[in-house]
């Protein structure tokens, strides 16, 4: 292995970027990786992470739009790389090979009374 | 863009936080983002929920991630590391020792100035700290009065014998002390064979604890004893040496025998007692005068002092309150038309702001104060101005410097940091020179101001002063080179397309018109300060000066053999005539009511100086009769004969003063004679009625005229041998009247010689600056002037050329300087009622003066640069 690893909430983020359809930039993100997630994240937790991904090139970022609420400020859309989107699909590999080593019976839920 | 529905905005102050707080690579999207969500929560929610969301939000992005700024793709340039600022200093000595004129200048004039500031400014301390080394200073008090005379409210520290007792008595609650003293006076001290004619005073006992005297030897009860005396340390050693002096015996006055009780450091010379020098009991003086005791109206005399000391909290306004009527209360009703108004004068009041007028205070030496803070601030800003000026007259030389420096990599910020570390070295070499001045100065200085300053060297309040004043100096002279030249641009400045505009040369004329028109106020404000003085001093003093001794009677002796004194002189021809008198001549030290004349108001308050002489005392000091005649031996009604002034005859409305009917305390007595005004007291004040009267009791003073014929001071040899054959208890001390009279010019020619001192000083700043602004501007137009001359220039023109700027300057600073020098000066001259006038030909004069010195400084650069051969100067590209 040698790419980097990537943190269960990097490969959130990372899965949230791939999985937009429009363009992907820091609140739609965030929005996203909250409601799929069930979880309370702050923006600036999201904010890091994208730009950590960044610098380790499985993201790629360009200066968009601005719009009168955010003071005329642009947006940065973020969009994965071919590196990423490799990343990700040896991760689910990974999984995959895992999740078949599996024994049928032991994924059953186990019943006791003790 | 859509227009949004306007919800508030978040707060401010937290984007400004974020905005330093977050790396700049970050902030954009970040700061957008949150706005964006701040908006939609404020859309959903309360704009308040929203705000608080925000900044909870915000707050999260202060850790380091977001901190950290982006590394610069270029390697930094280092401004501040140890290379870096040796080669600032090694660059910045090799530019001063390149420059040995221009350093020179420099140097020098700055440190005159900062010498002048630094003088000033511990001048400016010890007058502020005046009285300060008295621990209670801030409860001590001085009780004056206020009293109605000739219709002008007059106001003086001298009160009756019995305040003292009635204060304590009837007010007491607000005085820890009250403390009642005889003026100072001169005394016969003596112990064994020594004898010494010493200042001190009778006070009260609890003045050595009132005044927190710092006791040597014995303690501060010293003075409950009456025959004990207190010596402060200066005496103790010209008596004692080293010995211990207590319980040693001294005489006073060859009458009283005292013991010593205690020895106390002397106090300092910024102090209001500096003077006195032993202390000795107030009873003692009671003893010796038994009609102190018995006087018929002890409340009508007022001849003595009163110190007190508040207790703590008290408040000296209320406390004034309360003693203000104390006099009414107690003066016979007749004397209540001199409506004295008693006060406390506060310690901290004393020095500086004791001066009355109307019975209010108008100030005094704080104007002093003042005057020359001012002066001293403006002697450094010249010095300053000289600094800023040489270095912009240079910058179309350095220009060149700056391009290259630039072109090869220099940054802004490390020619700024170029330019102040010169800058800053000038000013240390300005300091460390300044300091050496001061050292030099200040024995001179001292004697001048009549003050005892050393330098502090062990205070921190002094270097901490000193070096802030550098560093300011450093940035206020360093920041127009620094800023402006480093702000050239490389390109223009090497291909020589740079030109320093039209305009600026402006900063610097002003600059040159500002450091004039100061000098010439300073000039004009000299000369009438002078001016003054001599008019002072021309004023007819109404007898002759010259040759008049006076000599203070301590004892009696001489008084008991007057005659066979006289004699003796006169006829070994050491002197003219002798006679013995109240008050020296100059001055007059009692003053009279109770006179009665026909046509006089009767409720009118009058005080008018009186003297009581000797037979012979006008011819020995040469009264100038208008009418009448001098007292004489001859008539016998003469001892109720008067002499009186030119303005007492005036304030009088007599017609025929001669033999005019008039009594004194109800006593009659008859005017013989009308003199002209004799100037005692201050010679600027207006004269004020005076009287004399024969008296056969012993005066204070001998005057004797010395026999013109003979020398001085083998006369003085002659009266010597004669004192002391009659009076072997004093030592022999004279004083002549001419050099009395000069002392009371001593504040004024005080001020005159330290505002000379000063203003020759800013002179001489800025003609060393205007010398160095004229080398550069010749060599500057040294081309022009070569191109001039071979197309047939004469010195004559090229000298003018160069010099017609500089006089336009200084004609300006003359038209800006005259007015404002008029309107200070006249004010000054207004404070005293007799007084010259501000001549159109002081200016005229100072005018050319200033002129002339301009055109000399200038000249010798024009003059050098005029009769320069032209080839030299082509040829050099």
């Amino acid at each position: 292995m040698k790419r980097t690893f990537l943190g269960e909430f990097e490969e959130i983020v990372l899965l949230v970027v791939a999985g937009c359809t429009e363009e992907a930039y820091g609140v739609t993100i965030w929005e996203r990786v909250q409601e799929n997630t069930g979880r309370t994240i702050s923006l600036s937790a999201v904010h890091a992470t994208l730009y950590r991904l960044e610098e380790k090139g499985f993201l790629n970022s360009e200066m968009g739009g601005a719009t009168a609420e955010r003071g005329g400020r642009r947006k940065r859309f973020f969009s994965i790389t071919n590196y990423g989107n490799r990343a990700l699909q040896e991760i689910n590999e990974i999984r995959q090979q895992l999740w078949q080593a599996i024994p049928a019976e032991k994924l059953q839920p186990k019943l006791s009374f003790s | 863009m859509e227009k949004v529905p306007n919800h508030g905005s978040p707060p401010r102050w937290v984007d400004r936080l974020l905005t330093i707080i977050i790396a700049p690579h970050f902030l954009e999207d970040i700061l957008g983002d949150l706005h964006e969500v701040y908006a939609q929560q404020a859309r959903q929610g309360s704009a308040r929920m929203a705000r608080l969301r925000y900044l909870l939000a915000a707050v999260r992005y202060i850790r380091p991630y977001f901190i950290k700024r982006k590394p610069r793709t270029y390697s930094p340039t280092y401004i501040f590391s140890p290379a870096m600022l040796r080669n600032y200093l090694k660059i910045s000595l090799r530019t001063l020792a390149k420059n040995k004129a221009y350093s020179f200048i420099n140097i020098t004039g700055l440190a005159m100035g900062m010498a002048v500031a630094m003088l000033i400014g511990l001048w400016i301390y010890d007058e502020l700290s005046f009285d300060r080394y008295f621990e209670n200073h801030n409860r001590i008090a001085q009780v004056w009065q206020h009293q109605t005379f000739n219709g002008q409210v007059g106001t003086q520290t001298s009160l009756p014998f019995p305040i003292g007792d009635e204060i304590r008595r009837n007010y007491g609650a607000d005085f820890k002390y009250v403390v009642m003293a005889s003026w100072n006076n001169w005394h016969i001290l003596a112990n064994g064979d020594k004898k010494f004619n010493k200042s001190g005073a009778y006070i009260e006992a609890d003045a050595p604890e009132m005044f927190s005297l710092r006791m040597l030897r014995g303690t501060r009860s010293g003075l409950k004893d009456p025959y004990s005396i207190m010596l402060s340390e200066s005496i103790a050693k010209a008596f004692f040496g080293d010995a211990d002096p207590i319980d040693k015996t001294m005489k006073i006055d060859n009458n009283l025998n005292v013991k010593v009780t205690g020895v106390y450091e002397d106090f300092p010379n910024n102090t209001s007692f500096r003077e006195m020098l032993f202390m000795m009991p107030w009873q003692l003086m009671v003893i010796s005068n038994p009609w102190l005791k018995t006087m018929e109206d002890p409340w009508r005399p007022n001849a003595y002092q009163t110190f007190v000391q508040l207790i703590d909290h008290a408040d000296i306004d209320l406390a004034t309150a309360r003693i203000k009527d104390i006099k009414k209360r107690n003066i016979n009703k007749e004397q209540l038309k001199y409506k004295p108004d008693v006060f406390l004068n506060p310690m901290s009041e004393w020095h500086l702001y004791s001066e009355f007028k109307e019975g209010h205070r108008v100030g005094g030496r704080i104007e002093f104060v003042w005057l020359f803070g001012t002066i001293g601030v403006f002697v450094l800003l010249l010095a300053c101005i000289n600094f800023m000026n040489l270095s912009t007259a240079r910058s179309e030389k350095r220009a060149r410097e700056v391009g290259i420096r630039k072109a090869v990599g220099s940054v802004r910020n490390q020619l700024i940091t170029q330019f102040f570390s010169e800058s800053f070295l000038v000013v240390g070499f300005a300091f460390v020179l300044a300091i050496l001045l001061v050292l030099l100065c200040l024995p001179v200085f001292n004697e001048v101001a009549d003050k005892k300053i050393v330098m502090p060297w062990d205070r921190p309040e002094f270097w901490l002063a000193g070096a802030g004043f550098s560093v300011i100096t450093a940035v206020i002279a360093g920041s127009y080179p620094a800023l402006y030249l480093s702000s050239f641009q490389p390109v223009k400045v090497l291909k020589g397309t740079f030109r320093a505009g039209r305009f600026a040369a402006i900063p610097r004329k002003v600059l040159v018109v500002v450091q004039f028109s100061v000098s010439i106020v300073l000039i004009i404000g000299t000369a009438v300060v002078f001016r003054q003085i001599q008019f002072a001093k021309n004023r007819p003093v109404g007898y002759s000066r010259d040759g008049l001794i006076s000599i203070f009677a301590n004892t009696g002796d001489i008084h008991k053999h007057f005659e066979a004194v006289r004699l003796d002189l006169k006829s070994n021809g050491a002197i003219v005539e002798m006679a013995e008198s109240g008050s020296p001549t100059t001055e007059t030290w009692s003053s009279t009511s109770g006179f009665e004349w026909k046509g006089k108001d009767p409720e009118q308050s009058v005080d008018f100086s009186f003297d009581e002489v000797s037979y012979d005392y006008g011819k020995t000091v040469g009264w100038q009769f208008v009418q009448g005649r001098d007292f004489s031996r001859d008539f016998a009604t003469d001892s109720v004969a008067l002499i009186v002034n030119e303005t007492a005859v005036k304030f009088m409305g007599l017609q025929a003063p001669i033999d005019a009917p008039l009594t004194w305390f109800k006593k009659p007595y008859k005017i013989v004679g009308v003199i002209r005004d004799i100037v005692v007291n201050s010679p600027y004040a207006p004269a004020r009625p005076q009287f004399f009267c024969i008296s056969a009791g012993q005066g204070n003073v001998i005057n004797i005229r010395l026999n013109p014929a003979a020398g001085s001071s083998a006369s003085i040899e002659k009266i010597k041998t004669v004192f002391e054959k009659y009076n072997p208890g004093s030592p022999f001390e004279y004083e002549f009247i001419d050099e009395r009279y000069a002392r009371k010019f001593f504040d004024e020619v005080r001020i005159g010689k330290l505002t000379t001192f000063f203003s020759l000083l800013a002179v001489l700043i800025s003609c060393l600056g205007l010398f160095g602004v004229a080398s550069f501007i010749a060599e500057q137009r040294t081309k022009e002037i070569g191109v001039r001359k071979v197309l047939g220039a004469t010195v004559m023109n090229v000298w003018s050329l160069l010099s017609r700027d500089f006089v336009m300057l200084v004609c300006i600073a003359f038209l800006i300087a005259t007015p404002g020098a008029y309107y200070f000066l006249n004010a000054w001259l207004q404070k005293y009622d007799y007084h010259t006038t501000i001549s159109w030909w002081i200016f005229a004069l100072t005018g050319l003066g200033t002129l002339l010195i301009t055109v000399l400084t200038v000249s010798f650069h024009a003059i050098k640069a005029a009769t320069m051969n032209p080839i030299r100067s082509l040829r050099s590209e």
